[in-house]
Parts: C-alpha cells; sequence; structure tokens
C-alpha cells in the first residue's frame, strides 16, 4: 500500500490559541478515514492545511509526494476537496460552475463536457444543471461542491462533512458513491454522524483539542464493547470529565 | 496563462449575471452624459473636443471603481468561496490577475460605450480624434490604478462596506493630491509633502493624455502603479484569505 496522504508533525496557531497540535499520519490508496471530533476540535483546520488553503505554523503535509507547502499547485492537481459548508459562487448555474473548474483544472473542448456531464450524472444533478446555485436547496449545493471536487478524478479526496445537509436517501447515494470509489483512492471525511464511520469508513481517527486522541478501525472501536458514542464521549470530553463522573459515581455509591 | 483566463473569464461572465453590470454602466453614463452637457459647458465652449468629459471621469471613477473593486476579495471571503477557488491548482497570482484584468475589462467596456460622445463632437465640429482616443488610454489607465488600489484594500476586509470607504478615500487621495489647492496648501506648509502628492497625482498625469502627448514616464508610472498594488493584493490575499 502506498501512501497518498502524509501528514507530518502538523501544527497550527492562531495567536495563544492551538487549533492543531502535532498531527501525523498516512492515508493509503484503498482506505477511508472517517475525521471525527467534536466542533472547534481542528478537523476543518486540518483538512484546510492539507489542501493548501492554510499555510501550517509548523510540520508540512504531502498529496501523492507533493509538499502542500513547496510545490502547492502541483499538490492541489492531484486533490478533490470540499470545503466545510460546500462554498459555490451564488450566479453561477451548476454546469458553469463545474465548467470553471474543469477550466482550471486544465481541461478543454470535448474532455471538458465529458467531465462536467460525468461529475453530474455522479451527483445526480441533472435535473438542476442549468439552474443557478443560489436557487438550489442545502444538499443540491453539497452535491455541486461533492461533483467539482471529483470532476478530475482526483487519487486523494478530501471531503469536510460531505452529507450534511442531505436527506436520507441522498446521504446514501453519497456513501454509496464513496464506497465505490474507495478502492482506487485516499479518502478522508470528516463527520459528526457516527453511523457513517461504520457504514463507510475503514479507519476511524478521532481529533479533540487539536490533538489526535484515537486512530484505530471501525472493528477496533466495536471491540472494546462500548459504542462509538461512548468512545467518542470519553476521548473528547477530555480527563476533567472523567473525575466528575467518577466521583458522582462513588457519591452515588 | 491559462489560469489568468479561466479566472478572468468567470469574473466577467458574473459581472453580466448579476444586475451589477447594467447598474454601473446606466449609472456611468447618464453621470458622464449630463455632466459632460450640463456643467462640462460642452456646447457653450464652442470647441469639438471631449475635454469637460475627460475633466469628469476621474471624479466618476472615484465612487464608481470603488464600487466595483470592493467585491473583488471581500465577498469571496465572506461566502467562502475563496476556499473553493484558491484550493484549485492556480497560483494566487493568477487568480490576482485575472480578477484585476476582468475588472478592468468591464471598466473598459462602460468607457467604450461612452462612444455617442465621439460620434456627436465628430458630427459638430472636426476634433482631433487622436487626442480623443490618448484621453481614452489615459482613463483607462487611471481607471486600472483605481481597481488596482481598491482590490488590494478589498483583499484585507471581509466587509464590503469597509472595502469601499477605505478605496473612496484611497482614491480621493490619488484624485485631489495633484489640484492646485492641495499642492499649494503643501508647498506652502510641507514642502517636502508637496513634490510627492504632485509624483502620485492620478489627475496631472491624465491631463498629459488628454492634452495628446503620451509620455513614456507616464506609462512606467502606471506600470508600476499597478504592478506594485497587485504585488500587495497578492500578499494580502496570502495573509488573510483564511482568517
Amino acid at each position: 500500500m502506498t501512501a497518498l496522504i502524509e501528514i507530518e508533525r502538523l501544527t497550527k496557531r492562531f495567536g495563544a490559541f492551538t487549533a492543531v497540535d502535532d498531527v501525523s499520519f498516512t492515508v493509503s490508496r484503498g482506505e477511508v478515514v472517517g475525521f471525527l471530533g467534536p466542533n472547534g476540535a481542528g478537523k476543518s483546520t486540518t483538512m484546510r492545511m492539507l489542501a493548501g488553503f492554510m499555510t501550517p505554523t509548523a510540520g508540512t503535509a504531502r498529496i501523492c509526494g507533493e509538499d502542500v507547502v513547496d510545490r502547492p499547485v502541483s499538490a492541489k492537481r492531484h486533490l478533490g476537496f470540499l470545503p466545510e459548508g460546500a462554498p459555490t459562487y451564488p450566479e453561477m448555474t451548476v454546469e458553469g460552475l463545474l465548467g470553471f473548474c474543469g477550466r482550471a483544472r486544465g481541461f478543454r473542448g470535448s474532455e471538458l463536457s465529458d467531465r462536467v456531464a460525468r461529475g453530474i450524472e455522479l451527483t445526480q444533478l441533472g435535473g438542476v444543471r442549468l439552474q443557478p446555485v443560489e436557487t438550489l436547496s442545502k444538499g443540491f449545493k453539497r452535491r455541486v461542491g461533492l461533483a467539482a471536487a471529483l470532476l478530475h478524478d482526483p487519487p486523494v479526496l478530501v471531503l469536510d462533512e460531505p452529507t450534511d445537509g442531505l436527506d436520507p436517501n441522498q446521504k446514501h447515494e453519497v456513501r454509496n458513491l464513496i464506497r465505490a470509489m474507495a478502492p482506487e483512492k485516499a479518502i478522508v471525511i470528516s463527520t459528526h454522524i457516527l453511523e457513517e464511520v461504520a457504514a463507510v469508513c475503514t479507519r476511524a481517527l478521532i481529533i479533540a483539542r487539536g490533538r489526535v486522541v484515537a486512530d484505530a478501525t471501525p472493528e477496533a472501536f466495536a471491540a472494546t464493547g462500548e459504542t462509538m458514542d461512548d468512545v467518542f464521549r470519553r476521548l473528547t470530553l477530555g480527563a476533567a470529565s472523567t473525575a466528575v463522573t467518577d466521583e458522582a459515581a462513588r457519591e452515588v455509591a | 496563462m491559462g489560469g489568468v483566463l479561466t479566472v478572468f473569464r468567470r469574473e466577467l461572465a458574473g459581472y453580466f449575471a448579476t444586475p451589477v453590470a447594467y447598474v454601473f454602466i446606466v449609472i456611468f453614463l447618464v453621470l458622464a452624459g449630463v455632466l459632460t452637457f450640463t456643467i462640462g459647458g460642452f456646447f457653450a465652449r464652442g470647441q469639438a473636443d471631449l475635454v469637460p468629459f475627460f475633466g469628469f471621469v476621474p471624479w466618476l471613477f472615484l465612487f464608481l471603481i470603488p464600487a466595483l473593486s470592493m467585491r473583488l476579495w471581500a465577498e469571496e471571503r465572506r461566502l467562502g468561496t475563496i476556499e473553493l477557488l484558491l484550493t484549485l491548482p492556480l497560483a494566487q497570482w493568477q487568480a490576482v490577475v485575472g480578477k484585476f484584468l476582468a475588472a478592468w475589462a468591464f471598466c473598459a467596456i462602460a468607457l467604450a460605450l461612452t462612444f455617442p460622445l465621439v460620434v456627436t463632437v465628430n458630427y459638430l465640429g472636426d476634433p482631433d480624434n487622436g487626442v480623443i482616443l490618448t484621453g481614452y488610454i489615459g482613463c483607462l489607465l487611471a481607471a486600472g490604478a483605481f481597481l488596482a488600489v481598491g482590490a488590494a484594500l478589498s483583499a484585507l476586509t471581509k466587509n464590503q462596506v469597509i472595502a469601499f470607504v477605505l478605496s473612496v478615500a484611497a482614491c480621493f487621495f490619488l484624485v485631489a493630491a495633484g489640484s492646485p489647492i492641495v499642492t499649494e496648501f503643501l508647498s506652502r506648509n510641507l514642502p517636502v509633502l508637496a513634490d510627492i502628492a504632485r509624483g502620485i497625482s492620478i489627475t496631472d498625469r491624465l491631463q498629459g493624455f488628454t492634452r495628446g502627448v503620451v509620455s513614456g514616464r507616464d506609462l512606467v508610472f502606471f506600470a508600476t502603479f499597478i504592478g506594485f498594488f497587485l504585488f500587495a493584493n497578492t500578499v494580502a490575499v496570502d495573509q488573510r484569505k483564511a482568517d
């Protein structure tokens, strides 16, 4: 297995606040990593640094061997990135927006139209392809962002909450899509939905206060006898709250 | 260059996909026409030239160009689309230059639509069309200078109103720096600054063009001025994009 994503001692500080603290991990082809953590734990910051949007304070990341700090343009060529909230230009049509992303990725002529058509088909946007993005619902916007990330069939996908705002059927479709692409790619998805990890991920990585606190397969988490919910709470609420619970338990006893 | 062109196309199409383009062009044309024919005394002067028109253009640009440039980066940051744009395989300078050129081309379209003025003077008299052409070139360069400043200021904030107010202030400074009131005041009190004020004045430079004189010095001035602010814009985008 070759590591397509290599994150090495990545750190990001905003003034005195450390959002991401010395995070290292690698993701190989065929892996789907579920990136979990409470709000503000550093998930989006880590993904933004990986996508070359934020400059790390220290450490670095490589995508297909290309350093995101030293060779940002080459690294971005191998990457499909869905930013948090799936931002899109409101006045553009779905087809116009995907065409723009395709041209920026160097596609022209019939290859460009084929890529756009394929992206629209994969994310089932056919019915709205000539509609301005601002007229679409949240779920459709998210799928437009997803189509833009998949357009160039990248070996590495980094998706920040890809199923947020989708209805249960659409969630199911997106999960199927991710599963279908998984063998060929290295995929990182962030999510708040813990069932999603069991449904699509081959590995779960839990981050809290900017640090990786757990990194294992969903099966390994299941083997501890706790539910994913309990593991998540235990790891992310931290030592302070555990102490409180213990004390409370003693008092009861 | 492909990256610049891709951003350029999207931006220019974006103006016409929203009412921004039409409102801007209509207001510009109405004001330019009204000012030229009334306060400018187009007919009363009895001369076949566009001197009154070219005299008003910098003052119109002073308000209209910041209205155009304020959204360039501030809106991208507010909508979060900057994250989409800057995670495409484009260098940051390509996005900066593409956006600037699209806004500049838009100004060129607005200026070109004042052609009825040129037709009118040619119908009424026998103007020197070479001078009119250099006047237009001067106006376009002034628009470029204002846009470059406005775009750089837009990259510093998420708030379009702040970007607009800062840009109007900066453009006002560039327009007013060469006016007699400012230069006389400065040469009496702060002679050092008087030379600098005259040096950066856009109106002074523009006057050469409206008289039909295109000097190498003025061209170098506009090129370095625009180049410097595009560089500052790239630095500002890099520093502030993720804030």
